[in-house]
């Protein structure tokens, strides 16, 4: 304990809040506190959003739900002269092995299933430890938060290359590919994750350090 | 206990923590001492390099939405695509959502971006007072940095080539290598754009003219 209590204490560092300021979290200028919008870049000031936590919940169980039928329903409709076959995430990949592509096939699986499931646990934590006001490992916390923020969006990659082949792949009788719903559930269930991640406030990470002291 | 004036502040945007904005010899960083954020650093030419970039990448994406991306052959039966005409062919069922999101990621949100950044930070690359909604204009364009997926678009066709591989014979076309061209721009360009920099640059030219 004795690293984590020195860490700023003894640096005497301290924040706007304590200060009776607010920083805006877009470019970094400090106001007096109450301040509504920032004189520079105008975006709306909080010094902590209070319904942080709720919004981060309520897009994360949403990204969660809609993960749900992203992989049970089928991802692409094939049509060829002599088969038709419906394809879920999973499927593909194991397709993707079949072919022999096995670099592709693991930055599908890696994009697709791992980032998703890897993001909805690491959000659930962040939140958690923050509800339970954890002083515990607050900069690894921080990176980790970091890296959430970062890798979300590349779990798109499959969207894309839905969209793809199915705008590349209409030859008429031979073969045609078309989108299945699991790539809208998909689809929105990044989107709700990227909205729960942003909705998470990082400062909160940092503020149990003060309020345990 | 005695503070700074507010303008000579910083606050880190990930942990609060206040500090003395510095004015640092070029080629420096300054990092948050609780957090490590990089909180400002000082790159001669910066802005003229940002902007010749965001010029560029504009430019990049016009060719990447009009130039043939790719062209498909299978058995005599041929399908070439420009991405615009590949996303307006979408008229059915699950498709209409998807080609919404796909036209919103790779083509609407980077181009409102690219033009947000050109508007605010043109200026200040010429030395000339600031428009108007630069202030707006930038914080559109840091709003938007995680929505606009070129770079994740172009992973995807890679793999889309692969699935389509035994199916039929592919040939590039020439957006493909504008689009490939515009990552590549895009990427260095975020790298050398520092938000703080160019939030503290607006401050000094809007100071300077009043
Ligand atoms: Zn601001
Ligand atoms: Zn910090």
């Amino acid at each position: 304990m004795g690293s984590i209590g020195q860490s700023h204490a003894s640096t005497g560092l301290i924040t706007a809040r304590e200060a009776g300021l607010v920083a805006c979290r877009r470019c970094g200028q400090v106001h007096a506190l109450g301040t509504q919008n920032c004189t520079r870049c105008h975006g709306a000031l909080q010094s902590r959003d209070a319904q942080s936590l709720q919004k981060v919940w309520a897009w994360l169980i949403a990204g969660i739900v809609l993960f749900i039928p992203a992989n049970i329903y089928p991802m692409l409709l094939t049509n060829t002269l002599i088969e038709r076959s419906d394809s879920t995430i999973i499927g593909g990949v194991v397709e993707l092995i079949h072919y022999k592509s096995y670099g592709i096939a693991l930055i599908v699986f890696v994009a697709s299933i791992m980032i998703p499931i890897g993001k909805f646990i690491a959000i659930a934590y962040l939140a958690i430890s923050v509800q339970q006001q954890s002083i515990l490992n607050m900069h690894q916390r921080h990176k980790l938060y970091d890296f959430v923020e970062f890798i979300g969006r590349w779990s798109m990659i499959d969207v894309f290359v839905v969209a793809i082949l199915s705008a590349l792949v209409q030859l008429n009788t031979i073969a045609s590919i078309n989108p299945g719903i699991a790539a809208l559930s998909f689809a929105l269930s990044v989107i709700f994750t990227m909205f729960s991640a942003q909705s998470f406030d990082p400062r909160l990470i940092w503020d149990a350090d003060r309020k345990n002291r | 206990m005695a503070l700074p004036p507010l303008q000579d502040l910083i606050a880190c945007p990930h942990c609060d923590t206040l500090h003395a904005a510095a004015t640092l010899p070029d080629g420096a960083t300054a990092s948050c001492q609780r957090c490590h954020a990089v909180l400002q650093t000082a790159r001669a030419g910066a802005m003229v390099n940002v902007v010749s970039l965001a010029v560029a990448a504009f430019v990049l994406m016009i060719a990447a939405i009009s130039f043939p991306f790719m062209d498909l052959n299978a058995q005599g039966n041929h399908n070439a695509t420009s991405v615009f005409s590949a996303i307006t062919a979408f008229n059915t069922g699950m498709a209409v959502p998807l080609a919404v999101a796909v036209a919103m990621f790779i083509i609407i949100l980077p181009l409102t971006r690219l033009v947000a950044i050109i508007y605010a930070i043109g200026p200040l690359a010429r030395g000339v007072t600031p428009r108007p909604l630069a202030r707006q204009a930038f914080g559109l364009a840091e709003t938007l940095r995680p929505w606009a997926m070129a770079e994740i678009f172009m992973v995807g066709v890679t793999v889309a080539l692969i699935k389509v591989a035994g199916l039929a014979s592919v040939t590039l076309g020439p957006a493909f290598w504008a689009f490939a061209g515009l990552v590549i721009v895009t990427i260095v360009k975020d790298q050398i754009m520092n938000r703080y920099a160019i939030w503290e640059a607006l401050d000094k030219a809007t100071q300077a003219r009043a």
